[in-house]
């Protein structure tokens, strides 16, 4: 039977709160090895460092997850005391040059550390100021523990939360403690997590704790990170819920594609099941609660919680009318929670350093931090943690370094495909759940596309309907069909075949399928659209009336032309052109055949004069 | 006792017990949401969005699957409820194969109906339709995806209802169709032909086998001697095909418009139900008498007897091997019947009406040869009566012809759950005890309830019968016994939940009807009143069948009747 006691001698014996300080000697050497850091190459600097480093005492090289800045990878950190150094875009070369010089002699390779990559005066990444502007609760461990060794996560206070839980704390306790946190559901709703799990506390002979960890938004990887980078966070959160509602089953709902995260996972509940941290009697306390593993087979909509619950029971992932809600039917007709890994990811620390600590980072009805997946026209892409109610210019500037290119922001996107846009005149806007809902958005799960000049608004409503379409179950009649001539309208308009009545159409349909829709999907399926229309009303009409992309984005919008005045006559682009569309003497300006021309814009590319453009 | 809770809707209280959907609180006080995919004790799936209301939540509810709860307001009839309906009916509309003319639901199409009653005067929405293909490969009915509203109802008529599930929904989004698994077509899966799926659609996406044309070309023949027989359970319903009331029993003014139709003989299934009895009776007794393979099990059902042999034929032994009633029938009018009128056998042309769509399949099992050359539904006989321009409610009552047409009161419940059972219990009773029976009517197999079970007492020993009707209660029955749990001597098992009665041959009723009236105790009533005005209520006492095997037969279970009236069942793969 483990106990506090055992817990805090893991402690001692592992790292401290910042990994190592200067009262510990040796040498901590960690290697990215979440699914970025992996496909990057980061498996070969791994096993170079474990038999480089072999003989050396006092120095160990560890695997942990993702830090978020995946396009760094291979990342590899160097930790002295309470020196910590990051290396970026190692290669297998790099990595023996900073195993050289700096694990064996002691020198920081200064040329591969991350602020020389980002052009700033920082050796490490907790220096960056994109870094720095974040505050990371749900990623706290990720890309510093080794996510395969329960140790690291005890030493980091793992599991603290549950043995006070265990032996401090009335299932009431826990639910008030939730609800006065404020916090609210991560998956993209924003429930209140504790009146949830209030519901789901009256009798009943059987209950579950399910975990959704299904993320199925396009782009969106922000689970994932957890699940690869710190998955004992989310069993012991589970394992307060079992305790809370009085379950002693949990599921763990997760998408096939995310193969490592499974592996991780199993490797995680295997530790604790046998530290007696999971299973039956959990530290003693008399407390049942095993969790299992249920593969989805990456459906969209599976990741709705009906449609989950389905999926687990084996039927067809279709979602189911609520009410009743899972919280009193769930997993085979039993009250069930059901939440997110960023929501369950919170929790041991909210219980550990309590409401107060808390709620002191976010807004009054937006406690804490989100998690985003920042990807589009940004200049760094990846996961950034902020404090509920950032501002998006923030976001984009501060932690995304602006826009590439020089280019000028449009829109951002956030909630993926059950979301909405928000254009320049919000970008100031506190990213929270009602703000956010106000300017007829959402939260969502947390991804974040950035769009500049050249996209095309009512393209990118064609992109996320285009989704949405493919991803309805097909049960309810407004999803199956009405998305689908939602889409063709957008089909229409986007290759110049638009009609006058066209917008009204979306807006009627989009109100309708918005309220007659079975689930969350269809519900918000007409979200992209709307909120373009909403702001970007113009250019649906440009598109309809005058049959012109103003972005030059819609190919059947669009035409190449070569500006004579420009135009040197070197015939690049005719030898660039792959249909043969370009003619002219050389020396004399060249022209283009626009009915053998496939738009593929390959002349613009070559043209060294800037004499060729689209309209 | 159920908890009561009040809600409100449309501004008029109701009180219901908790979990009754809103739709029938609705109901109750006479508001009639309009539906599509929810069918009573069918089907609630909330998918078409038609019947959604207004509960007050950020969107509308279907009030098909929305418990009622206390304190509920609900409104059913907003501007904003009914425009959202009429768009959903649109959508639906503008991926329908809108051929209604040509239509077999033309008139009788729930789609049609709930189109108009929304005053759906246009389809703005028009767009890319789904294409499939028509499944013909079924004897008994076509599948046309083209009219499927994916509504499930079918769905879950053949997985939910009868536990078998041959059908369901593949592919995803806008492609979803309801099809067997595998893009198999119907007659190639184990489906049991029993219509349950037609009777749910509310479009013409499941239709009957249309035999009618074969009817017409043989009674237009002047060389073929066309003979018809109708089945039980016709009578009890074909009268809702002209607008009569559920339960009206119409055999006498069937047997005219057959007349008139141009049959040269009408005949009674009912005559060889009581011969069944006689065979049947006889083959159990044996069974009883000299140590041979108890529970035996009837073999009326023809889809019953595929279900058993794709699921159960571990049960062949315990099959009676008496042929169906439709089949001992086609067999004494080709064999009997024939020589005796002296016509050749192929100038008589066989035609059965019957309740059931299986009865199709039946008829085309090959070791039954040509006995009965044509099987048409009660669906189809209503049709060639309107095509005749008979006014049928004007009709006059007429008997069915001699001999084949005499039938006792035992015969015509074999069209309901449990009638079976009772007419063999009426004669086994007789025969083993050589006393009358007094108490005829046997009170604990009749009723809707899925499994039921009795113990009769016949001389010293008890006979335990069960009867079984649908085939998921046949599933829960012969499990129970496979398992050793249960033991009977006798049992019963028709594969339609009710019986024939509700066969998938049977008139279409619109689901508006199915959730004010239980449709299947009005039609079973047709047939115990038929049963209790009968002067003979036994069908060993039945004279024409009695001068059958005075004339042809022999005894019953002799040598004859297994060459004429048995058969044999095959074990067939599930998959
Ligand atoms: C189409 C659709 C997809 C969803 N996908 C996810 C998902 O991938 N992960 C998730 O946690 N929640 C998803 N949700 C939200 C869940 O239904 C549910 O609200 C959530 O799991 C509740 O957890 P929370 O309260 O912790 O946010 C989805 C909802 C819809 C309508």
């Amino acid at each position: 039977m483990i106990t506090k006691k055992d817990l805090d001698k893991i402690k001692a014996a592992t790292l401290t709160e910042n990994y190592l300080d200067d009262s510990r000697e040796g040498i901590r050497v960690t290697v990215g090895m979440a699914t970025c850091g992996i496909a990057a190459g980061a498996k070969p600097l791994f096993r170079l460092l474990k038999e480089g480093t072999a003989d050396l005492e006092k120095v160990e090289v560890k695997m942990v997850g993702c830090i978020g800045s995946c396009r760094l990878e291979p990342m590899i950190e160097v930790y002295e005391g309470s020196k910590r150094t990051t290396y970026v875009f190692m290669t297998p070369e790099k990595c023996q040059k900073v195993l050289d010089e700096h694990i064996k002699g002691g020198k920081v390779v200064t040329e591969y550390t991350i602020g020389a990559a980002d052009k700033e005066n920082a050796s490490s990444i907790t220096e960056m100021s994109y870094f720095k502007s974040q505050k990371r609760i749900v990623l706290r461990n990720c890309g510093t523990i080794d996510p395969e060794n329960i140790d690291e996560y005890i030493a980091r206070g793992g599991y603290e939360a549950l043995d006070k839980v265990l032996t401090s704390m009335s299932k009431e306790d826990v639910v008030n403690t939730l609800l006065s946190s404020g916090l609210r559901g991560r998956g993209g709703a924003g429930f209140p997590t504790g009146l949830k799990w209030k519901f789901t506390m009256a009798e009943a002979d059987q209950k579950y704790v399910v975990c959704n960890a299904d993320e199925g938004d396009p782009g969106a990887f922000m689970n994932r990170s957890v699940l690869e980078g710190d998955p004992h966070a989310l069993l012991e959160a589970m394992a307060i819920a079992g305790y809370t509602i009085g379950a002693t089953i949990g599921y763990i709902y997760i998408r096939a594609e995310y193969p490592l995260a499974v592996e991780r996972l199993k490797i995680a509940i295997k530790q604790a099941e046998d530290k007696g941290l999971l299973g039956k009697n959990i530290m003693g306390s008399g407390v049942d609660f095993t969790i299992e593993l249920r593969l989805g087979a990456g459906a969209f909509v599976c990741g709705e919680e009906t449609a989950l619950i389905a999926s687990i029971e084996g039927e067809r992932g279709e979602p189911r009318p609520k009410p009743p809600f899972p919280s009193q039917s769930g997993v085979f007709g039993k009250p069930t929670v059901i939440n997110n890994v960023g929501t369950f990811a919170n929790i041991p620390q909210i219980i550990v350093k309590g409401v107060d600590w808390f709620k002191s980072t976010g807004t009054e009805k937006s406690s804490g931090t989100k998690v985003f997946a920042l990807g589009g026209k940004i200049s760094n892409p990846g996961l950034v943690e902020v404090p509920m109610g950032t501002t998006l210019r923030d976001i984009i500037y501060n932690m995304g370094g602006g826009i590439p290119n020089g280019k000028k922001f449009k829109a951002a996107q956030t909630g993926g495909p059950s979301g909405g846009c928000i254009p320049v005149d919000h970008i100031d806007t506190p990213i929270d759940y009602d703000s956010l809902a106000e300017i007829g958005t959402m939260m969502g799960s947390g991804g974040l596309i950035i769009m500049d000049e050249d996209n095309c608004m009512v393209d990118i409503a064609r992109y996320f309907l285009d989704f949405t379409v493919d991803e309805s179950c097909g049960k309810c009649v407004p999803c199956r069909i009405g998305t689908k001539r939602m889409l063709e309208i957008l089909e229409r308009i986007t290759t110049s075949k638009g009609k006058a009545d066209d917008i009204s159409k979306l807006k009627e349909l989009g109100k309708n399928i918005k309220l007659t829709a079975l689930c969350g999907l269809g519900q918000t399926a007409p979200n992209p659209v709307l909120s373009t229309i909403r702001y970007f009303e113009q250019e649906y009409e440009t598109h309809i009336k005058e049959h012109k992309c103003p972005a030059g984005s819609c190919q059947a919008m669009i035409a190449y032309f070569i500006e004579a005045e420009k135009c040197i006559g070197c015939g690049l682009c005719a030898r660039k052109c792959p249909v043969d569309a370009i003619s002219g003497e050389k020396k004399q300006p060249h022209k283009i055949d626009r009915s053998k021309c496939i738009k593929c814009g390959a002349c613009m590319e070559a043209c060294p004069v800037d004499a060729i453009y689209k309209r | 006792m159920a908890k009561m809770v009040s809600l409100t809707i449309d501004g008029i209280n109701v009180e219901v017990e908790e979990g009754t959907s809103v739709l029938k609180a609705a109901k109750d006080i006479g508001i009639m949401i309009p539906t599509l995919c929810y069918l009573n004790g069918v089907n609630s799936f909330g998918g078409c969005r038609i019947c959604v209301v207004d509960a007050g939540a950020k969107s509308l509810l279907a009030s098909c699957t929305l418990p009622a709860a206390e304190g509920m307001v609900i409104k059913t009839n907003t501007k904003e409820v009914q425009e959202a309906r009429r768009m959903n009916m649109e959508l639906i509309l503008s991926n329908h194969d809108r051929s209604c003319l040509t239509c077999d639901r033309n008139g009788k199409c729930e789609l049609q109906d709930t189109a108009f009653q929304m005053n759906v005067d246009e389809i703005r929405f028009d767009g890319k339709d789904t294409k499939h293909k028509l499944d013909l490969s079924s004897p008994a009915m076509v599948r046309d995806p083209n009219k499927c509203i994916l509504c499930r109802r079918c769905v879950a008529a053949c997985g939910r209802v009868q536990d078998i599930g041959v059908i369901g929904p593949t592919e995803r989004g806008f492609r979803t169709i309801v099809e067997p698994a595998f893009k198999m077509s119907l007659g190639d899966v184990a489906c049991i032909n029993c219509g349950q799926c037609l009777q749910a659609c509310p479009t013409g996406a499941i239709t009957i086998v249309d035999d009618t044309k074969k009817v017409w070309d043989a009674i237009a023949d002047p060389n073929k001697h066309v003979v018809v027989q109708t089945a039980p359970a016709v009578r009890a319903a074909l009268g809702e095909e002209f607008g009569l009331p559920i339960g009206t029993c119409v055999t006498g003014k069937m047997a005219t418009a057959l007349k008139r139709l141009g049959f040269d003989r009408v005949f009674d299934t009912d005559f060889a139900a009581d011969l069944t009895i006689m065979e049947e009776g006889t083959e159990f007794i044996g069974r009883l008498q000299n140590n041979g393979v108890l529970p035996m099990i009837t073999s009326c059902s023809p889809g019953w007897i595929k279900f058993m042999e794709h699921n159960y034929h571990d049960f062949l032994p315990n099959m009676s091997s008496c042929k169906s009633p439709q089949q001992m029938m086609g067999s004494v009018i080709k064999n009997y019947y024939a020589p005796k009128m002296n016509i050749p056998r192929e100038n008589i042309v066989s035609v059965s009406v019957m309740p059931c769509s299986a009865k199709k399949f039946e008829a085309g099992r090959p070791e039954f040869g040509d006995d009965v050359d044509v099987v048409i539904t009660t669906q189809e006989l209503g049709r060639m009566i309107r095509m005749a321009g008979i006014d049928f409610e004007r009709l006059p009552d007429s008997d069915f012809d001699p001999l084949l047409g005499d039938s006792t009161g035992a015969a015509v419940i074999f069209g309901v759950t449990g009638g079976v059972m009772e007419a063999a219990l009426r004669t086994v009773y007789e025969v083993l005890t050589k006393e009358t029976l007094e108490q005829i009517e046997f009170e604990s197999i009749r009723g809707m309830e899925g499994l039921k079970e009795a113990t009769v007492k016949i001389n010293d020993l008890d006979v335990k019968i069960a009867v079984a009707h649908g085939t998921a209660n046949a599933r829960k029955l012969l499990d129970s016994i496979r398992s050793g749990e249960k033991e009977y001597h006798f049992i019963e098992i028709m594969a339609c939940p009710g019986g024939c009665i509700n066969g998938g041959g049977q008139p279409l009723v619109d689901s508006e009807i199915k959730l004010k009236t239980n449709v299947v105790k009005q039609r079973a009533k047709a047939l115990y009143s038929e049963d209790r005005g009968k002067a003979l209520r036994k069908s060993h006492e039945n004279p024409s069948v009695q001068q059958v095997y005075k004339d042809w037969l022999g005894e019953p279970g002799g040598h004859k009747s297994h060459e004429f009236l048995h058969t044999k069942y095959v074990e067939r793969d599930l998959y």
